[in-house]
């Protein structure tokens, strides 16, 4: 087995283009699980965690992008305004995970309960991929990956990072495991309010072959919060049945099976008292006016 | 494949298998056996190590990632004069018992008071949260954590 260490990302995609069975390695909290366990023999190794490309986040036109290097730990430190990212960041493995892992490895392992994915899913992210020849495309996160670890990405490319235009309002990222620390979710959910477009945006992790959108749910409760007066008046109650009805929407999206950390029935109700609580902390933080991006 | 990484302060040079871990190369290869090998996918924290300056598992590091970078294993945590304050504190509060999970604990306890010297109990439950232990069911390390802390901020290093 080999191992290559580029040093710039043109260095890299050259190795790609001339191996394209070279496996990438960041921060390797999902690699070298599988080639200590002897899951795996790739011949080749690409390490790229050594490209300062990948390391950067940028706002640019009202977006953001955040390269796939970027780890948890540095997005808890340095991304604190996106507080659903924040949130999902942290329950990402341990500390010790956290300074490792990164948001190109959810990516690239495209595990419906990668943390990072709701929350990028949420914010209607584009994933960019590159290759060398400076040709570089993007994909919207539902057209990337296409079903449990698996995505769309050519071998000859690499993950750059992912992109989503900034909105305003608040937003939350939850997640139901066993324990607060070094779990794997059985489910969780973002949801984002855009106050500018008056939507309501619910994502699913852990419960359907892939990361879920609630559509349907989405726009019963952007009506609802306009129904009840909340949109123009954030201190207008929404009424009690809407967070009920509102949890058993995004509940009937799930597809969920029955696995060694939790049955579908467990799991489609974790989604509607996610989806809930979620949407009460939205309108609470509409209250008293906690920006959450 | 040859790697060379500056290990608790020395250059050292091993060569390693493409696909082995850091915990690998620096428990067979360095004969720096104080970083523990027990769940080999970062479940268990017992091979916490410092890799420039940052709280890793070991065990989910490629030997070849570290080519060119700094280590620091626990090793490096006592000196001839004597043992690391944190280590001093586990040693006094009776926080090992089969002390299997103790090098990786006392790292992870020495890199969170290098960062914040007086954490909350919250702060302390996060950032051991990754470290398991089977034996003491806890109580006695935070004890640990809290005297290490005194000794720590009273500048015995």
């Amino acid at each position: 087995m080999d191992v290559l260490l580029p040093r710039t990302l043109e260095e890299a995609l050259e190795i790609k283009a001339a191996r394209p069975e070279a496996v990438p390695i960041s921060g390797g909290t999902d690699l070298m699980v599988e080639l200590n366990f002897d899951r795996r023999r790739p011949d080749l190794i690409l390490d790229i965690s050594r490209l300062a490309e990948l390391r950067e986040w940028r706002r640019e036109d009202g977006g953001l992008f955040l390269g796939s290097g970027v780890t948890y730990s540095q997005i808890v430190r340095e991304l604190r305004e996106f507080r659903p990212l924040v949130e999902a960041s942290r329950t990402v493995g341990s500390p010790q995970i956290r300074n490792r892992g990164t948001v190109g490895g959810n990516l690239g392992t495209a595990s419906p309960a990668g943390d990072a994915l709701p929350v990028l899913a949420a914010y209607d992210a584009e994933v960019v991929l590159t290759q060398a020849g400076g040709r570089t495309r993007s994909l919207p996160w539902h057209a990337f990956m296409v079903g449990p670890k698996k995505t769309v990405i050519e071998p000859s490319e690499l993950i750059l990072g992912a992109q989503w235009r900034i909105t305003r309002g608040p937003g939350s990222f939850s997640k139901i495991g066993t324990r607060n620390a070094m779990v794997i979710a059985v489910a969780s959910l973002c949801l984002v309010i855009d106050e500018d477009r008056r939507a309501v945006r619910v994502a699913l992790g852990s419960v359907g072959p892939t990361i879920l959108r609630a559509p349907e749910a989405e726009g019963f409760a952007a009506r609802a919060l306009a129904d009840a007066g909340t949109w123009d008046d954030p201190a207008a109650p929404l009424p009690a049945q809407a967070f009920q009805d509102f949890g058993e929407r995004v509940a009937a999206t799930a597809r969920p099976i029955d696995d060694v950390r939790g049955t579908a029935a467990y799991r489609r109700h974790a989604c509607a008292v996610l989806a809930r609580r979620a949407l009460a902390w939205a309108v609470n933080d509409r209250i008293t006016k906690r920006r959450g991006l | 494949m040859l790697v060379r990484t500056k290990v608790n302060g020395e250059w050292m040079t091993a060569d390693v298998w493409g696909g082995a871990s850091l915990l690998y190369m620096l428990r067979e290869h360095l004969g720096l056996p104080g970083s523990k090998n027990a769940c080999e996918q970062g479940e268990c924290g017992s091979c916490s190590v410092w890799l420039d300056g940052e709280l890793v598992c070991a065990c989910l590091v490629l030997a070849a990632q570290v080519h060119e970078r700094e280590v620091r294993t626990v090793e490096a945590l006592a000196t001839d004069e004597g043992l690391h304050p944190v280590q001093e504190a586990f040693v006094e509060s009776g926080a090992v018992q089969c002390g299997f999970c103790t090098p990786g604990l006392v790292v992870a306890v020495a890199d969170l008071l290098t960062r914040d010297p007086s954490p909350t109990e919250a702060a302390v439950r996060e950032a051991l949260s990754g470290n398991l232990c089977r034996c003491t069911g806890y109580a006695k390390i935070l004890d640990a954590v809290w005297a290490a802390a005194g000794r720590m901020r009273e500048g015995r290093r």
